[in-house]
């Protein structure tokens, strides 16, 4: 079943990801070395007046700013071969340390959102291509293509006003209660901090596959085979677990994969709005307070999170569609 | 008797309401979506800016009918401030989507015409470019031009061109293996000739709808990356720039700040959508039986 013809083209893959990796660390690495952003001066910041240039010449040194970039770059593809990133300006310690801890916060909470906006967006997709034409259906295409428009941020705003603010429901932001000793935080704090950001990642994350799920079902559901089932007396529910469902699941679960880069964009503006302490908001922090290490650090991770995702998907479409065993087509 | 009245009214309302068929009621919707955009402009060129200038006579109102979105802290008029940050919105969507439409075009034609080298360059720079997620690839860039609308106009352009290059170039792809193009390599037609006169003419449709649905996507990076403070300076009337500020004042109850200028955005970002969805529509052979 799995042969080697499945191997190669794994990889092949693999090292086409490479390939577009190392192109990704030049690339960044020349575009932020060409900012006008000082570093020194952005960590330096509100105390100018007190650091005179002696000492910004010795922050400069430190970080071994006073090399020229194309020497800069080779130290720093050096070390991140052997995985050293560096250390981050703004939280003073590894950069691969703050990503660890960054992404675990955000990856629970993009976590929840994959998973409840897959399962949503997969049944409302079933739904509306069950009901094909009728008011559910114009319902749930509707709602698909306007949220679709609809700006993530935006979004967070109204829920933390209706829900927080006005109803007092959920905390207004951050990742735990505000003046409380970190091993004091229990489960239930954090889940109570996560279900906000979650719901508008999932709010928003439901459009697509919804859409794409119905289109799917919607051809499925012309074919031949369904003509015959239905010929034959099957109808509704049972009609679509037979026939129906395997030839949608794995398109749905593939674009769920490879949807993971939009789901980091809007964990980025979700985490900005609700002050959630995760990597999107060591993004932003990165980028406004020129921190180089962890910027380029966040970059690199960013982009192997999201070619993992497309991998991922990639090998399932290969192992599971029998369509492709073949192997020849690619 | 009651029965007939109401087969009667209900005869009325169809003769009220003309027949239409799906190309009326498209071209419809694109009149009606293309008219919200041009209100929006028009509205932002008439409207001075004597009613976004600090007034704290007016600071903390409520929407009323001389400030139908309410005013701010610093008592400047919200309406005016969100309809001349869309019109830059717009501006701005306009040049970025307009490049980033060009590059598609250059890069699609180049990917399906100069050979495999080229292709698989091009489809290489394409996954590439789909790797970042897009507001981390947006961030960088910003970064590196260091903020303002030259920033976000780059960044949306560089980002935006990947997924109507692959359009493209399936589209051309699919062009050159056609007769007409076969028979016109036969009689000795350079490539470049039979790019500009075989090929470009039928990419027009996609060029256009691709500029239109782009549009959507472009605004709404422009407002999330201002949002995020990498932007425009704060100084400008921006859509992002009145959210993240409105962001300190939530707590106070004031929902106006937030909410209108919120839904403006989305109204101009749908009509967009739909322009752009009909559009298509209209054009695309592919879609006519629907």
């Amino acid at each position: 079943m799995i042969n080697t013809s499945f191997f190669k083209l794994i990889l092949m893959k693999i090292l086409r990801v490479l390939s577009l990796l190392m192109a990704l660390c030049f690339i960044s690495f020349f575009l932020v070395s060409h900012s006008p952003i000082d570093p020194v001066q952005a960590y330096v910041g509100a105390d100018m007046t007190r650091v005179g240039a002696e000492q910004r010449d010795q922050i400069a040194k430190h970080w071994g700013l006073d090399k020229p970039p194309v020497e800069r770059f080779l130290l720093w593809g050096k070390s991140i071969l052997k995985g050293d990133m560096g250390t981050s300006m703004i939280y003073r310690s590894p950069v691969s340390e703050v990503i660890k801890q960054r992404f675990l916060a955000s990856l629970a909470l993009m976590g929840i959102a994959w998973i409840l906006s897959g399962i949503l967006g997969f049944i409302m997709g079933i739904i509306a291509a069950m009901m094909n034409g009728s008011w559910i259906d114009k319902i749930i295409k509707w709602y698909s293509l306007t949220l679709a428009s609809t700006p993530t941020f935006w979004l967070g705003l109204l829920l933390l006003m209706v829900l927080s603010v006005k109803f007092g429901w959920f905390p207004i932001g951050m990742g735990v209660p505000a003046g409380v000793l970190a091993e004091e935080v229990t489960l239930a704090n954090r889940i109570n901090h996560i279900i906000l950001p979650a719901l508008t990642l999932s709010i928003t994350g439901v459009a697509n596959i919804a859409l794409h799920t119905r289109q799917k079902l919607i051809d499925v559901l012309e074919s031949d085979y369904i003509l015959y089932a239905r010929a034959k007396g099957e109808s509704g529910f049972k009609l679509l677990l037979r026939h129906g469902l395997r030839n949608i699941a794995l398109p749905a679960v593939t674009l769920q994969f490879a949807s993971l880069s939009e789901l980091f964009g809007g964990s980025v503006l979700a985490e900005q709005v609700f002050s959630y302490p995760g990597l999107g908001q060591a993004t932003v922090q990165a980028g406004l307070r020129g921190d180089l290490p962890l910027l380029l650090g966040i970059v690199l991770f960013s982009a192997l999170f999201v070619f993992s995702g497309n991998l991922i998907a990639d090998i399932i479409y290969k192992l599971v569609d029998p369509r492709l065993k073949e192997g020849k087509s690619i | 008797m009651t029965e007939i009245l109401t087969v009667l009214s209900k005869k009325k309302f169809i003769n009220i309401l003309p027949k239409l068929n799906r190309r009326h009621s498209t071209l419809l919707r694109v009149t009606f979506s293309s008219l919200i955009l041009l209100c929006i402009i028009a509205a932002s060129m008439l409207l001075s800016n004597d009613r976004i200038a600090t007034n704290f006579d007016l600071k903390n109102l409520p929407p009323s009918m001389a400030h139908p979105f309410g005013t701010d802290w610093l008592g400047r008029d919200m309406f005016t401030r969100t309809i001349k940050g869309l019109s830059l919105s717009i501006y701005i969507g306009i040049i970025a989507s307009l490049s980033s439409v060009i590059i598609a075009l250059i890069l699609g034609m180049g990917a399906a015409t100069l050979g495999k080298a080229f292709d698989t360059f091009v489809t290489w720079l394409v996954d590439l470019f789909l790797g970042m997620p897009h507001l981390v690839a947006l961030i960088l860039i910003a970064f590196t031009v260091g903020g303002g609308a030259k920033g976000v106009i780059i960044g949306v352009a560089c980002t935006h061109w990947t997924s109507l290059t692959r359009v493209i170039r399936a589209e051309v792809l699919q062009l050159r293996s056609a007769e007409f193009v076969q028979i016109s390599r036969q009689m000795g037609k350079k490539p470049l000739w039979i790019a500009i006169h075989h090929i470009l003419p039928h990419l027009v449709p996609q060029f256009f709808i691709g500029f239109v649905l782009l549009f959507p996507h472009a605004i709404l990076h422009e407002a999330s990356i201002t949002f995020l403070g990498f932007g425009l300076s704060p100084h400008k009337p921006a859509i992002g720039v009145i959210l993240s500020e409105s962001m300190k004042y939530l707590s106070t109850g004031m929902w106006w700040l937030a909410f209108f200028p919120g839904l403006l955005l989305f109204v101009t970002v749908r009509a967009f959508d739909s322009i752009g969805e009909n559009l298509r529509l209209l054009f695309d052979p592919h879609n006519a039986h629907e």
